[in-house]
């Protein structure tokens, strides 16, 4: 099964209209050989909790300019506790500053958080490598 | 029974959508998981929509998810899009104009990658079909890739097939083309409000009447499904046609040729993996190969040889897939 297509969701939660960087995540992640899916703008937790659910993703990719990270993260991670989608990796994307971003990982509300400027390789990387290792992968 | 088949005809969501990736991935226990649920499956009505990219599809997708909840109806939708052949990547975005649904719990919306497949769906997408339809779905609404003119696989995998156009897409040559004009069982006309509608209609209603199968006339509906005209008249016409396929027979008639092909395909599947169990026990295909490339040998005869050699019988009882 190693080689077997990762799937992705990328979605935007919250109130942020800023759609630009998650295309560009979403295109590079294309390019690395994953089917990424995108549902648009202004999602609620709810919506990318189902979605990931519904499409059986590997990963989910939480894109959030908006400042409402803090709460927007850890809430979805409760959610896909809650549905028994702890396995999924969940990558955040977005302005997050440094003390949020080590307060999101090491409490667990998130895998990994990248910021701007970060080479896309450097998210297709953590990727692979997760699925990797990770068990019946 | 195993846990996960169990667990998809209890209703459970997580179960549909792993049982659709282990189907997709070609997992070993693929076809022992398909075995179990196809008792249940027959009962789905399966809408496509097809058309060009970008002619709304989505969209019309969305507008008549709405009319079907609002009988009440469960529908399971499958929105195809094109995988990559470079890096085998793809962006499934069928599900933004979808989202109002997301939470609705009597919908299930899953988005395929092509995955090498070039008839308009993916190449699990039948299979994924039998999963929405054993997990309880009234309706599947299959939406294809956005097409050109030959990728019509659709017809094959559909109750009935709705072609979506849009105005103004070339002249009227392209309307008589073989291909995708010929599979509609209902036009829309979508962006309507845009120049050219008229001509389009005309067009697609003159080429109709040169069809000479008159048993049943593709209805030609035109919408703007940005703000839901049509879509009304768009479900209806789709109704009438399941009545039409229902009471003439027709149903029956298509779902026959598409169990005759899937069991057809099933035995060549299995008859060529056995072959190729036992070319690879038994005969020296590269040296085979070698020789073609030096010319020592030709394709055809050693073909012929190689089936000679084979020994179909040795171990017939033998699992071959």
């Amino acid at each position: 099964m190693e080689d077997r297509t990762i799937r992705v969701l990328v979605a935007k939660p919250g109130l942020d209209g800023h759609d630009r960087g998650v295309k560009v995540v979403a295109r590079g992640l294309r390019d690395a050989g994953m089917e990424v899916i995108y549902t648009g703008l202004h999602q609620t937790p709810q919506q990318v909790v189902e979605t990931a659910l519904q499409e059986d993703v590997d990963v989910v990719g939480l894109s959030i300019l908006s400042g409402a990270h803090m709460t927007l993260v850890p809430r979805i991670k409760e959610m896909l506790k809650e549905n028994g989608l702890d396995d999924v990796l969940l990558l955040v994307g977005g302005i997050i500053p440094e003390e949020d971003a080590e307060k999101l990982t090491s409490e667990g509300h998130a895998d990994r958080v990248f910021t701007p400027g970060e080479p896309l390789k450097k998210i297709t990387a953590c990727i692979f490598d997760w699925f990797k290792a990770k068990p019946g992968s | 029974m195993q846990q996960l088949v169990e667990d998809l005809l209890a209703g459970n969501r997580r179960a549909a959508a792993r049982l659709i990736s282990k189907v997709e991935n070609d997992e070993p226990e693929k076809r022992e998981l398909l075995q179990e649920i196809f008792p249940c499956t027959g009962n789905a009505y399966v809408i496509g929509v097809t058309g060009a990219p970008g002619s709304g599809k989505s969209s019309l997708v969305d507008c008549l998810l709405q009319q079907m909840r609002s009988e009440n109806l469960k529908v399971g939708v499958i929105g195809v899009d094109p995988t990559s052949p470079f890096s085998g990547g793809a962006i499934l975005g069928d599900r933004i104009r979808m989202q109002d649904h997301a939470l609705d719990q009597d919908v299930f919306i899953r988005s395929m990658g092509t995955r090498g497949s070039l008839g308009g769906l993916a190449r699990a997408t039948r299979e994924a079909i039998q999963v929405l339809d054993a997990f309880g779905k009234n309706i599947i609404l299959v939406e294809t890739v956005g097409v050109g003119q030959s990728e019509v696989d659709i017809v094959k995998t559909a109750d009935s097939t709705m072609v979506v156009l849009t105005p103004a897409g070339g002249d009227s040559v392209q309307t008589i083309k073989a291909g995708i004009m010929e599979i509609a069982d209902l036009f829309v006309v979508n962006k309507a409000d845009f120049p050219g509608t008229e001509r389009t209609l005309t067009e697609i209603n003159m080429m109709l009447d040169m069809k000479e199968d008159d048993r049943w006339r593709p209805p030609v509906v035109r919408t703007v499904s940005v703000r839901g005209e049509g879509i009304e008249e768009v479900w209806n016409s789709l109704q009438e046609h399941r009545r039409f396929m229902e009471e003439s027979g027709r149903l029956l008639e298509i779902r026959r040729e598409r169990v005759r092909r899937e069991l057809t395909e099933q035995v060549e599947y299995l008859v060529k993996n056995r072959i190729w169990d036992r070319v690879k026990e038994q005969i020296e295909f590269d040296s085979l190969v070698e020789k073609i490339v030096l010319r020592h040998r030709d394709p055809y005869s050693a073909a012929y040889e190689l089936l000679e050699k084979i020994d179909f019988y040795g171990e017939a009882d033998k699992e071959g897939g």
